[in-house]
C-alpha cells in the first residue's frame, strides 16, 4: 500500500495517469448529476459513439492528432447528434429512446466508415485514433491532462457562472421560461459542457464505457442528498476517487484495462450508495418498512385486547393468545407483537394469558383520540 | 459477382430481417436503448459459456449470451422499480458494469483466444463465406448464414405464433394484464429473442449493427404506417435492402461492410425523415404552409359574411380595411385576396370584396 502511495509520487507516468483519470471523473460526475435528473443518462451514451466521425474528420482535415483538435471534432459531431435527437423527437413521433439509439448507431457507423479510409493510409500518426474507441489510460500524456485540465476548468467555470439558471432550468424549466429565461439557450450551453465532459473522457475510457462514468457517480451521490449543490460536489468526488483508484488497480501489473476497472470501482460505489444511503437506500428503506410494520401490528393487538377486556367490563382483564389470533387471523404473529408490547411495559404475562397493563390502557386512549 | 458475394449478401439480408422483426416492437414499446444493453453484455454470457464449455463453438455461449441478455433486462427493472433511478440511468448503470466484467474476465482468463470487445463492435462480413457450417461432411452454407436463418425462422414463428399477445402488451399493457395474458412473460419472452438474434448477429456483423438493425428499419416504417403487419413487412424490407446495399457501398468505397450498412441504413432514414407522405419534413411544412393559406381565407370569408347587407359593409369589404382589420401586410392581404379569387369564392369590384354563392356557403359553414 505504501509503496503504491510512494509510487503516486516518483512514477512519472502512474501519476499523469492518475492525474488524469482523476480529472476526467471529477468533470463527468459534476455534470452528469444534470443528465441524471433531466433523464438523459444514455444521452452520453450518444454523445461519446458520436464523437467518433468527429474525431476522424478532424484528423483527416488537419492531419494532426493533437488532443484539442480532435476534442473539438469530437464535440462538434456529439453536438450535432443532440440537435439531430432534439429535432427528430420534436416534429416526429419517434420517441426519445428510439431517436437516441438511431443517431448513436448511424454517427458510429459513419465513424468506422471513415476510420476504415483512414487506416488505408500508410501514416504512423493514424495510430492515435483507435484508442478513442476503446480507451487506453495507459497512453495518457502531460500534454492530455493539460488539456483536460484546461477544459475541466472552463466547464466548472461555466457551472458557476451560470449555476442558478441550470438549477432552474433541470427542476422546472417551464418556470425558467415563465421567468424569461432564454430556456433554448440554457440547455444548448448545458448541452455543450456535457458533451465537453465526455469526449475528453473518450481516450481515457473508451466510447462504450463513458456513459458510465457520466451516469454511475451521479446515480450514486443522488442517494446520500436532496441538495443539487451537495449532489454535484459528492458526484464529482466519487467520479476522481473511481477514477485514480482505477487507474492504479490496473498499473499494479495486473494487466487490466483502466476503463472497465473505474467503471466497476463507480459500480461498486454506486450499488454501495443504492442500497446503505441512510434514508433513501434500500436497505434502511426496508428496516422503515418492518419497524411501521411492527409498529402497527403492536398497535393493532393492543387495541385488540382492549376491545375484549371491555366486552368483560375490565380493561385489565386477561386473555389467551388464541383469542387474540382469533380477532385478526391475518395479522402475522401476535406472540411477536405482543412480546414486543411486554418489553415496552404496556403489556403483561400472567401464566399463559396476556392482560394490559396501566401504561397500556393510557397508550389504547392515546390511540384513539388520535 | 461470385458465389462469395452472393452469400456475403444474403447474410446481410437474413441477419437484417432477423433483427428488424424483434426491433419494431423494441421501438413501439419504447425500449429501443435496451437493444444497445443487449448488444453489449451479450458478450459476458459468451465469456461465462466459453470459460464453462472451453472452447467458442460451444451452443452454450449462445444459451449464456441469452441468459445474460435477459440478466440485463431483470437488473434494469429491479432498479427501476425501487425508484432511486430512472430507468434510462437504470439502463446506463447496468449495461457498462457487465461489459466491464466481461473485458476484465476475458483479459484475465481468455487473453490467447479470438475474443475480444474489439469484435463486438466491428465484426467483418467479409470473412463470413470463408468459415463453413459442415454436418457430415455436407456442407450446408457459410456458419453466419445457417445460424441466422434458424434465428429468423424463430423470430418468424415465435412472433406469429404470440402476435396477437404481443400486439396487446405493447398497445396497451394494461388490458393485457386484465385479459390475463402477463404481460410479464410476454416481455422476457421478446427480450430472449432479442439476445438470442444479437448473439447470433453480433460475431458476424459487431454489435453497432446489431443496434442500427433493430432501431432504424423499424423506426423508418414507423414513420410510414400506423399498421403493425405493414410496419414489420416495411422493416424487414428496409433492412434487407440496406444490407444489400450496404454491401455495394461497402465495396465501392473500399471500408468494413457493417459500418457501410448502418450507413446506408442513416441514409434511408434520412430520405423517410424528409420525405415521408404524411409524417415527413416536407409534408409537414406543406400542410403548415395550407393550414396558414386556408385560414386567411376563412378569416376573410367569415369576415365578409358578418358584415354583408350591414350598413358598414361598403367601408369593411375594402381590401385596404383587411389591412388594419387583421393587422395583415398588403402584400400577404392582396395574396389573399388572390387566392380565394382564384377558387371562385369572393370576386372584386371597384377595390371592394363580395362573396360568390360558394364563398357564402363556405362561409357560412366556417361560421358553425
Amino acid at each position: 500500500m505504501l509503496e503504491i502511495l510512494q509510487s503516486l509520487f516518483t512514477d512519472y507516468t502512474l501519476r499523469t495517469v492518475t492525474l488524469g483519470t482523476g480529472l476526467i471523473g471529477l468533470i463527468s460526475g459534476a455534470l452528469g448529476c444534470f443528465a441524471l435528473l433531466r433523464r438523459q443518462s444514455l444521452l452520453g451514451d450518444t454523445i461519446s459513439h458520436a464523437a467518433l466521425p468527429g474525431v476522424v474528420l478532424a484528423f483527416m482535415i488537419t492531419g494532426s492528432r493533437a488532443p484539442l483538435v480532435l476534442v473539438i471534432g469530437a464535440a462538434i459531431t456529439g453536438w450535432l447528434a443532440t440537435l439531430v435527437i432534439i429535432n427528430i423527437v420534436r416534429y416526429t413521433r419517434i420517441k426519445e429512446d428510439s431517436a437516441l439509439g438511431l443517431a448513436l448507431s448511424t454517427f458510429f457507423g459513419v465513424g468506422i466508415v471513415l476510420l476504415t479510409i483512414v487506416n488505408r493510409q500508410p501514416e504512423a500518426s493514424k495510430a492515435g485514433l483507435n484508442n478513442f474507441l476503446f480507451g487506453q489510460a495507459a497512453a495518457l500524456i502531460q500534454r492530455d491532462v493539460i488539456t483536460i485540465g484546461v477544459i475541466g476548468l472552463i466547464v466548472f467555470g461555466a457551472l458557476i457562472f451560470f449555476w442558478k439558471e441550470l438549477k432552474l432550468l433541470t427542476f422546472d424549466s417551464e418556470f425558467a421560461a415563465s421567468l424569461n429565461f432564454n430556456t433554448q439557450r440554457l440547455e444548448l450551453i448545458l448541452m455543450s459542457m456535457l458533451v465537453f465532459a465526455i469526449v475528453i473522457g473518450l481516450q481515457t475510457v473508451g466510447v462504450i464505457l463513458m456513459s458510465a462514468m457520466i451516469v454511475a457517480p451521479a446515480a450514486a451521490a443522488r442517494q446520500w442528498t436532496n441538495k443539487l449543490e451537495i449532489m454535484v460536489i459528492i458526484a464529482a468526488l466519487f467520479g476522481a476517487i473511481s477514477g485514480m483508484i482505477g487507474a492504479i488497480i490496473s498499473s499494479l501489473g495486473t494487466g487490466l484495462s483502466t476503463g472497465p476497472v473505474i467503471v466497476l470501482v463507480m459500480t461498486a460505489i454506486a450499488t454501495f450508495s443504492l442500497l446503505f444511503a441512510p434514508a433513501r437506500g434500500i436497505i434502511w428503506q426496508n428496516i422503515a418498512m418492518r419497524r411501521k410494520g411492527r409498529r402497527l401490528r403492536q398497535s393493532l393487538v393492543l387495541a385488540d385486547l382492549y376491545e375484549l377486556a371491555t366486552e368483560h367490563g375490565d380493561p385489565y382483564y386477561i386473555h389467551t393468545i388464541e383469542a387474540l389470533e382469533a380477532m385478526r387471523p391475518l395479522s402475522g404473529s401476535v406472540r411477536y407483537a405482543l412480546q414486543g408490547l411486554v418489553d415496552q411495559g404496556l403489556v403483561t404475562k400472567q401464566g399463559q394469558e396476556w392482560g394490559l397493563t396501566k401504561a397500556g390502557v393510557a397508550a389504547v386512549h392515546a390511540q384513539q383520540s388520535d | 459477382m461470385s458465389i462469395e458475394q452472393f452469400e456475403i449478401q444474403l447474410i446481410a439480408a437474413v441477419v437484417a430481417a432477423a433483427c428488424a422483426l424483434p426491433g419494431v416492437f423494441l421501438v413501439l414499446r419504447r425500449m429501443a436503448m435496451i437493444s444497445d444493453a443487449i448488444s453489449h453484455t451479450v458478450l459476458l454470457g459468451i465469456v461465462g459459456g466459453f470459460l464453462i464449455a472451453g472452447d467458442l463453438d460451444n451452443p452454450l455461449l449462445i444459451v449464456g449470451a441469452a441468459f445474460v441478455g435477459v440478466l440485463t433486462v431483470v437488473l434494469v427493472e429491479v432498479l427501476n422499480k425501487t425508484r432511486l433511478v430512472k430507468q434510462d440511468a437504470a439502463i446506463g448503470l447496468v449495461f457498462p458494469a457487465l461489459f466491464s466484467l466481461a473485458v476484465i474476465l476475458i483479459s484475465i482468463y481468455a487473453r490467447n483466444v479470438h475474443l475480444d470487445e474489439h469484435t463486438v463492435f466491428q465484426g467483418d462480413l467479409l470473412f463470413a463465406p470463408f468459415d463453413r457450417f459442415v454436418i457430415g461432411g455436407v456442407d450446408l452454407g457459410p456458419r453466419t448464414l445457417v445460424i441466422m436463418s434458424v434465428i429468423l425462422l424463430l423470430n418468424i414463428s415465435l412472433i406469429s405464433l404470440f402476435f396477437k399477445e404481443l400486439k396487446l402488451t405493447t398497445f396497451d399493457p394494461g388490458l393485457a394484464a386484465a385479459l390475463g395474458f402477463a404481460p410479464a412473460a410476454i416481455n422476457y419472452g421478446l427480450v430472449t429473442l432479442v439476445s438470442v438474434t444479437a448473439v447470433g448477429a453480433f460475431d458476424a456483423v459487431g454489435s453497432i449493427l446489431v443496434v442500427a438493425l433493430m432501431i432504424i428499419p423499424a423506426t423508418t416504417a414507423y414513420l410510414l404506417t400506423d399498421n403493425l403487419k405493414l410496419m414489420m413487412g416495411l422493416a424487414v424490407l428496409f433492412g434487407a435492402v440496406s444490407g444489400v446495399g450496404g454491401y455495394w457501398f461497402a465495396r465501392l468505397i473500399d471500408t468494413n461492410i457493417s459500418a457501410a450498412i448502418v450507413a446506408v441504413l442513416g441514409m434511408v432514414f434520412t430520405l423517410t425523415f424528409i420525405f415521408a407522405p404524411e409524417r415527413g419534413m416536407v409534408s409537414l411544412a406543406r400542410r403548415r404552409k395550407r393550414q396558414k393559406w386556408e385560414f386567411a381565407r376563412d378569416m376573410l370569408l367569415v369576415h365578409l359574411l358578418n358584415h354583408k347587407g350591414e350598413p358598414d359593409e361598403d367601408y369593411e369589404n375594402r381590401i385596404h380595411n383587411l389591412v388594419e382589420h387583421f393587422r395583415w401586410e398588403p402584400d400577404f392581404a392582396e395574396k389573399v385576396v388572390r387566392y380565394c379569387e382564384n377558387y371562385g369564392l369572393i370576386v372584386r369590384r371597384n377595390a371592394h370584396l363580395y362573396l360568390t354563392g360558394e364563398g357564402l356557403a363556405l362561409a357560412e359553414n366556417k361560421e358553425i
